[in-house]
């Protein structure tokens, strides 16, 4: 774990590296889509709440929606973002 | 590892290598349009492979009814607020969203929190029995300590970046002002000081409660035989939740003295925490595409917002620091 923690550091050092300041605002928003991974660990929370724990299945259900929010909302402003590059070019 | 499980490694592996090849291509003007819809792909493969490939100790996931509502609310929603948004409001969106992401980090945290309160460590142990004859690992009591960690660093992390992250939203919006008063970052420091403290008694104290602390409870039902056991932590709660409204608390401190004009800085930087967060998320579920999803935004995140910062031509210190003097002599 700490070994794919350390190469994935290293891979968004060097992702990034040389990125024109035009695209630092889409790439802000695209990857603040991609941290919407954590819509998985909600799914994961909602999935194995038991039907009787009411705190797990309130949150989780919040959770699931939030995350969700995060991934669509997160890729499509970005592809609006971008979209509106392309016709300026 | 059965061979559901297997596809869904290989989903992951595939989400996780879309998120790379996404973000190398977001840094290129001519390819960026492309790298956001791969990286799409990628987290809809991934998503959907949680869905319907997860398995804990041989356990489907349930409550797919909920999963899909959620899902379905969360779509139509984002859907419509990032169509409708206009282009000058952009950044605020992106602020909206990254708050939504530590806020779903922050909820993980309390339920996960709440189950290891309750129910310290389940053990089903007909469901241990048949992984371990399917060639399972299976972890009966795992590692409360460890687990706690991940819990507490998620939700610090995930509720400053969603306190921090609303408040960007509304300063860009103009329904929140500038506020700063004298010493404020002092104030901040204490507070983060604070957190950090009762975080690291919380730890210790969860460490030391013995395994003979821990209530222990047998049933069977329809699972097999049951055994849980918990109560020991119980006494720690009411801690958890003073860090968690710390944390609300220093996200609001910490944005709030920022000036307009260093906002987007500060999202990308808020944005990188989310990341983190997420990865914490990663660790607690032993889930790779969160964890490299989580650190490679947490990463790139944190290298973006230097960057921004230099193209500003100022340093990250005089972003978060400096700009605390300008707003108070503005106000």
């Amino acid at each position: 774990m700490v070994y794919v923690v350390i190469l994935s550091i290293f891979l968004g050092i060097e992702v990034i590296g040389r990125v024109p300041s035009v695209l630092h605002t889409p790439l802000m928003s695209g990857a603040n889509a991609i941290h919407g991974v954590v819509i998985i660990g909600a799914i994961i929370v909602m999935g194995k709440a038991e039907p009787d724990n009411y705190l797990a299945l309130v949150l989780g259900f919040l959770a699931v929606i939030l995350g969700t929010l995060n991934v669509v909302g997160g890729f499509v402003v970005t592809d609006r973002m971008l979209e509106m590059f392309k016709k300026k070019k | 590892m059965g061979s559901a499980s297997s596809i869904l490694a290989i989903a992951y592996l595939i989400g996780s290598v879309t998120f790379i090849v996404g973000l190398k291509m977001l840094s290129n003007p001519a390819t960026a349009r492309k790298g956001n819809l791969i990286a799409a792909a990628g987290m809809f493969l991934a998503i959907a492979g949680t869905i319907f490939l997860y398995e804990e100790n041989g356990r489907k996931l349930g409550n797919y009814g909920w999963i899909f509502a959620g899902l379905a609310i969360g779509s139509v929603v984002g859907v419509l607020a990032a169509k409708k948004v206009k282009m000058t409001a952009m950044p605020e969106m992106v602020s909206m969203f990254n708050g939504m992401g530590g806020a779903c980090a922050m909820l993980i945290s309390i339920v996960e929190f709440n189950h290891l309160v309750h129910g310290g460590a389940e053990v089903n142990i007909v469901a241990g029995f048949k992984a371990i004859m399917a060639g399972a690992e299976y972890n009966a009591f795992t590692n409360v300590t460890g687990k706690l960690l991940v819990i507490l660093l998620g939700l610090i992390i995930g509720s400053v970046s969603f306190a921090g992250s609303v408040i960007a939203w509304g300063k860009l919006n103009g329904k929140i002002k500038d506020f700063a008063f004298k010493g404020q970052h002092i104030v901040n420091l204490a507070v983060l000081g604070v957190i950090l403290v009762l975080m690291v008694w919380l730890l210790v104290s969860a460490h030391h409660t013995s395994t003979s602390d821990y209530s222990i409870d047998l049933q069977i039902n329809d699972a097999g035989l049951q055994l849980t056991s918990g109560g020991a932590l119980a006494g720690l709660s009411a801690f958890f939740y003073i860090i968690l409204i710390l944390s609300i608390a220093y996200g609001v401190l910490f944005v709030m003295p920022i000036g307009g004009a260093d906002m987007p800085v500060v999202i990308s930087l808020l944005n990188s925490f989310t990341g983190v967060a997420a990865a914490c998320g990663g660790f607690l579920y032993n889930n790779p595409v969160m964890l490299t999803g989580g650190i490679l935004v947490g990463s790139a995140g944190t290298i973006l917002t230097i960057l921004m910062c230099k193209a500003m031509n100022r340093s990250l210190k005089n972003v978060l620091i400096g700009s605390f003097g300008a707003s108070a002599k503005s106000g």
